[in-house]
């Protein structure tokens, strides 16, 4: 009880993001990918033009919200503070990498719990190498791994992110496009598989409120069980996952198994290795990819900057044919995850402060 | 190095809060000043020492930095 009492916010965040996600697969959007920040940058780099992969293009509002909803909850309760200079370009080819791993398993950790929640058993073998990624992390950060100390920065350039995503939104609601100009919508596949613009966005604007307030965070649940025995933030990542789970049971949307997942495949070798890499990405960077979105939100450069690194990943992976599908791999999805693991095994290993 | 102060404004999750443990986890901790500038940073601390029974803390200011000052108590 008095576990409960301690975390009722975070565990009431998580459980919101629970029903939410499950709520908008009711409503329109791909199944088991209620919300995912992987594959909705991604869709936002197709719809961009940033790739040619014609199913998954579509300007996905929950990632503007997400971004608008922290900046206007930091912004009223006073944690709207501009700031960065922690290595930018080091943080722009984390989320770079991280996105190579996540197009390889098929989902950020937001959706390998929604994945989880709705019976795809893969998700356990995804979830397993982003313990192992995150857990790698742990070790480096241990031995002084460190991007260095950010510094504050100027108002205006703190509004940077929310400006651009505001900008994204103008371009959904207005869509100047043509069948030659960007943006470009998906006609089929899951980027043609969105619920309401109007729904989508005002559910991931609350959500962006909440989790600005509570630090909601999947990469810092597990890193802080690692780390510091602490089941904080775990206990939001759980509230999220059995609220999907029973939410899902009661639309009809568990479907327990290993094959014929939607959006999923069942190469374990690559799911366990992609989510590793991506695990110890964001364990580096000190926030899972939806995380990042809300700090950005809040005012920090360096975390918009491992944004946009994710969004320019997602474009290589799909014209580098490194991002998976449900067929599979793709022919260079291993050459991508072995890359990013020794960039990121690399970044670990060389920047170290060695504390006296 | 001086172990009665640290620096911890402006670095990534978890550091603030994992230095901070450290140091108070050290053999020959007695007190610590700890200077942090995100409230996610002064929240973990908080929790972190919330569960040592052998320890006090304060916190000053808020706005832009907080400085925790945590000693052991004398029993």
């Amino acid at each position: 009880m008095k576990f409960f009492k301690n975390h009722w916010k975070i565990i009431s965040c998580g459980i919101f993001i629970g029903l939410v996600a499950t709520l908008l697969q009711k409503f329109g959007n791909p199944a088991n990918m209620g919300i995912c920040v992987a594959c909705f940058e991604r869709d936002i780099a197709g719809g961009l033009g940033f790739h040619r992969a014609a199913i998954v293009q579509y300007i996905r509002p929950e990632i503007l919200a997400f971004v608008l909803g922290s900046f206007i909850s930091s912004l009223i309760f006073r944690e709207f503070k501009p700031r960065g200079g922690s290595l930018p370009l080091v943080r722009f080819f984390l989320g770079f990498f991280a996105m190579f791993g996540a197009l390889v398993f098929l989902g950020c950790p937001w959706r390998a719990m929604l994945r989880l929640a709705g019976g795809d058993w893969n998700a356990i073998i995804g979830i397993a190498g982003l313990i192992v990624g995150i857990y790698i992390g742990v070790q480096f950060i241990k031995n002084g791994y460190t991007l260095g100390r950010n510094y504050p920065a100027y108002r205006f350039s703190g509004l940077f992110m929310p400006i651009l995503m505001f900008a994204l939104l103008l371009l959904l609601l207005i869509n100047p496009g043509s069948a030659n100009v960007a943006p470009f919508f998906s006609i089929k596949g899951p980027g043609s598989q969105h619920a309401p613009i109007i729904f989508s966005f005002s559910a991931a604007f609350l959500i962006g409120i909440f989790a600005q307030r509570t630090r909601f965070c999947t990469m810092g649940a597990i890193r802080d069980i690692i780390i510091l025995r602490d089941f904080h933030l775990a206990s939001g990542v759980i509230g999220l996952i059995l609220f999907a789970f029973f939410s899902n049971l009661v639309l009809g949307q568990f479907h327990p198994g290993f094959t014929g997942q939607p959006i999923a495949h069942t190469n374990h070798v690559w799911n366990f290795l992609g989510m590793a890499l991506s695990g110890l990405a964001y364990a580096l960077a000190g926030g899972c990819p939806g995380r990042q979105l809300f700090m950005s939100g809040e005012g920090d450069t360096d975390a918009g900057v491992f944004v946009i690194g994710m969004i320019v990943g997602a474009g290589f992976a799909h014209n580098f044919a490194t991002a998976a599908s449900p067929a599979g791999i793709a022919l260079w999805s291993p050459f991508a995850v072995v890359a990013g693991l020794l960039f990121c095994i690399a970044t670990g290993f060389f920047m170290r402060k060695i504390i006296a | 190095m001086d172990k009665t102060y640290l620096d911890l404004r402006g670095l990534s999750c978890p550091q603030p809060v994992f230095e901070t443990k450290k140091a108070i986890e050290d053999p020959s901790f007695d007190t610590l000043k700890v200077l942090i500038d995100t409230k996610t940073a002064l929240e973990n601390i908080k929790r972190l020492l919330s569960n040592r029974k052998d320890i006090q803390y304060s916190v000053e200011g808020g706005g832009e930095d907080y400085k925790v000052t945590i000693s052991k108590l004398k029993g």
